[in-house]
């Protein structure tokens, strides 16, 4: 059963907030892999929605394009939002 | 007809036991954290209902076979014989007996009953691992097919006792399941009881003393 395709798990922790890559399992389908991924990753009460995407359907970024995807952003400090006032109350900003 | 209490905490407490000789030992690391969550969840629900009952250690832990009232398919091995470890064995025993089981706490949770209020969405959730693996199993290959037929035939004698009281229901949320699966309904025969009046099969002895011995040794012991 290790021919079991692989499955990304991702874990919404609570409303309001965006689901986050928790971790990986085995399953021979998306409804099973739902179910483990349950069992797996939100037995103390980590989330309330689960979504899980067949490992195999995720393009990644390849660690050789590093310098050219993601150096260029580290000298535009105008792209960042500091030169705002944060009105009061704002959470998850 | 409503169930006492301690067949109710009995089904689950040797439920709980029989499942734990799944852990280390499943199919896949997901598999044995899943079984193990049910077992513990059976556990969970064997130890509220005990201690609404007494001391649950006591009753747990000092009562010979004689004294237990679970119903025979929880002690069945999961196999033909003692020792058996049979996966698909397991997800038709846990099918029969947890469709059984969500009858049963959602009629004590509807007259409201807080422990099986906790009970019956736990008991929603195996019924639901045993069916979607009853079904990919029943509609799998041949030799999956052909195991699955032979598991669901074997302990179908056992469910008269099982679902006394509620069986119309009870067959009309496992029948589907089984359709589902494309696997044959098995035929009404033999109903061997006995569970509820203490008159166990041999497999109780063991498992019992399986669970008992360390208490049995160091009377009271802690961790």
């Amino acid at each position: 059963m290790t021919s079991e395709p692989l499955w990304e798990v991702f874990v919404r922790p609570r409303r309001g907030l965006s689901h986050t890559h928790v971790g990986s399992l085995h399953a021979p389908d998306a409804r099973l892999a739902l179910r483990h991924a349950r069992d797996l990753y939100t037995r103390r009460q980590e989330g309330v929605s689960i979504w899980v995407v067949p490992a195999a359907e995720i393009t990644a970024s390849s660690p050789d394009e590093k310098d050219s995807f993601f150096d260029p952003a580290a000298d535009k400090i105008y792209r960042h939002p500091t030169f705002y006032e944060l009105p009061e109350g704002v959470q998850h900003l | 007809m409503t169930p006492q209490p301690i067949e109710l905490a009995d089904d689950a407490l040797v439920a709980a036991q029989r499942l734990s000789e799944w852990v280390s030992r499943a199919p896949t690391l997901e598999e044995d954290v899943a079984l193990a969550n049910i077992a513990l969840d059976q556990l969970g629900v064997a130890r509220l209902l005990l201690q609404s009952i007494g001391d649950e250690d006591e009753l747990a832990y000092r009562r010979g076979d004689a004294d237990f009232r679970n119903c025979l398919l929880v002690e069945l091995p999961f196999g033909r014989s003692r020792g058996d470890l049979d996966f698909g064995w397991t997800m038709a025993w846990l099918l029969y007996l947890a469709a059984a089981q969500h009858l049963r706490y959602a009629d004590l949770a509807e007259a409201g009953d807080g422990i099986a209020a906790k009970a019956v969405k736990e008991s929603a959730y195996h019924l639901d691992h045993a069916s979607q693996w009853t079904v990919r199993l029943g509609d799998g290959t041949a030799e999956s097919r052909q195991r699955m037929q032979e598991a669901v035939d074997e302990i179908w004698p056992y469910t008269h006792e099982l679902t006394e009281g509620i069986r119309e229901r009870w067959l009309a949320v496992v029948e589907p399941v089984l359709k589902e699966a494309t696997l044959t309904r098995p035929q009404d025969g033999w109903k061997p009881d006995g569970g509820r009046k203490g008159l166990h099969t041999e497999h109780l002895s063991y498992l019992l003393a399986e669970m008992q011995a360390l208490h049995r040794a160091h009377p009271g012991v802690t961790w």
